[in-house]
């Protein structure tokens, strides 16, 4: 996501100040990660140093002075490219879920790993840890507890537990948008997410149904 | 996301309450098809429970058995105490008039008559008067925001209007139980987004239990839990019974 052309859009209708632009990108996406305060002055100050955004004058309004910016013409140019640019539609196909399910495969097929030892050597110093002048010279070594057996990496356990967390966050989201009163905006973010969730969660049915024949292809031997 | 979001669907749940509808090792033959193999479910009052599946794998076969309208060949169904399985024909009518509300696909409204007079037949074959039933069914209609559409037959609606007047006829009186198979299943996104939303709100003000038949996850969304079907028999899980194929 372009915080800049996002701020652009947002100083299309006339200058705004930092805390005002945080605000309103919030109350527009909302669903969407908050624009932290530093990223979004820091953006301002990138956009003027690039000429798409110009300092307007300072605003108090009663309380702390405020930088107004707005956009300039070239600013305003640069986000109307933006907006007729097409989104390249799924250039790399990054699925994370996939990659686990590869991975988890992998790891299954591979030899077991010896366990080693559950963390570097627990040593409690008997001196008096107050009293860095007498360090205590030869701390009781504490025996070594049994490393937890490493745990066989399981690709269809793994993904019945992301459907599960796939499913709750589409009940979440389904309550957020028919909740009373919800605004358009709401709504429309929330259907976007349900729907990338719930073709994640086809996917994930079908993936399901050939893990046999994948973890064959991943792992001939 | 919350804590117990992470956690799988459970089968049933564990706070000690009594489902107010059980059903218990369900076998059902069609002929030589098994569409239901040892099939158990657990409906509990004011939970929307979906339960959903691919195609043929026995959803609207347990939806039958549950709500009283096909006898399973093994295994008992429970409701409120009573079992559904063994009770005689007419009690079970009795039941299913004034327990039950079932929705289906296609609305099955009756097409000669209109929204009004759909929604309040079950009131009128409970033996409530002409006046009564309509004003009842008025009200029922404009619960799911069809009220203005009274006079029209169903040829005359939209999909969604006549799934919201099927609703309502499911709805009218007051039922403990609502039986919805693939409610959605013949709607367009944004009529099923109102027709789930009307179902949701209305089963969760009154307290009625809804078994939401649906291989649509996010009609499933709907619901407080979901449970899978495959090959007649229940999973909480999809994956766990794809994945032991």
């Amino acid at each position: 996501m372009s915080t800049r052309h996002i701020l652009l859009g947002l100083l299309a209708g006339g200058p705004s100040h930092g805390y005002d632009l945080k605000r309103r990108h919030d109350e527009r996406f909302p669903q969407a990660r908050p624009l932290a305060y530093g990223q979004v002055y820091t953006t301002l100050q990138r956009l003027v140093r690039d000429g798409l955004a110009e300092v307007d004058g300072t605003d108090s309004d009663g309380g702390p002075e405020r930088t107004l910016y707005r956009s300039t013409a070239e600013g305003a140019k640069e986000l109307a490219g933006w907006a007729a640019e097409i989104t390249p539609p799924a250039p790399f196909v990054t699925n994370e879920i996939f990659a686990k399910v590869v991975c988890a495969i992998l790891a299954a097929a591979g030899p077991t790993p010896t366990p080693g030892p559950a963390s570097t050597p627990v040593r409690i110093s008997t001196a008096d840890p107050a009293s860095s002048a007498d360090p205590d010279p030869d701390p009781v070594p504490m025996p070594v507890p049994a490393a937890d057996p490493v745990p066989a990496a399981d690709p269809a356990r793994y993904l019945i537990a992301q459907r599960a967390a796939h499913m709750a966050r589409m009940r979440e989201l389904t309550a957020v948008k028919t909740a009373p009163g919800a605004d358009l905006a709401t709504v429309l973010s929330a259907d976007y997410a349900l729907n990338h969730l719930d073709a994640d969660l086809r996917w994930m049915t079908t993936t399901a149904a050939r893990l046999t024949t994948l973890t064959a292809e991943v792992d001939p031997t | 996301m919350s804590s117990t979001s992470m956690s799988s669907t459970p089968m049933s749940r564990t706070d000690g309450a009594v489902p107010i509808l059980a059903a218990r090792g369900l076998s059902k033959a069609h002929g030589e098809t098994r569409a239901l193999r040892g099939a158990s479910v657990e409906l509990y009052a004011g939970e929307i429970l979906a339960v959903t599946g691919a195609s043929g794998s026995g959803k609207s076969t347990l939806l039958h058995c549950l709500a009283g309208m096909v006898r399973p060949d093994e295994g008992s169904v429970v409701y409120a105490g009573q079992r559904l399985d063994r009770l005689p024909e007419a009690r079970l009518s009795e039941l299913r008039r004034t327990e039950f509300g079932v929705v289906f696909q296609f609305g099955q409204l009756i097409p000669e008559l209109t929204a009004l007079d759909n929604t309040s037949l079950p009131l009128l074959l409970a033996g409530a008067s002409r006046k009564a039933a309509h004003e009842q069914a008025g009200e029922w209609l404009e619960r799911f925001g069809v009220r203005g559409q009274e006079g029209l037959r169903p040829g005359e609606m939209s999909g969604g209007q006549a799934q919201r007047v099927a609703l309502a006829r499911a709805l009218v009186t007051g039922p403990k139980v609502v039986f919805a198979d693939e409610p959605t299943g013949a709607l367009d996104s944004l009529a099923s987004e109102q027709v789930m939303t009307a179902l949701a709100h209305t089963a969760r003000e009154t307290g009625t239990a809804v078994l939401l038949i649906t291989h649509d996850a996010q009609v499933a969304a709907y619901a407080d839990r979901e449970v899978w079907l495959r090959d007649g028999a229940v999973s909480a899980d999809a994956v766990a019974l794809e994945a032991t194929r």
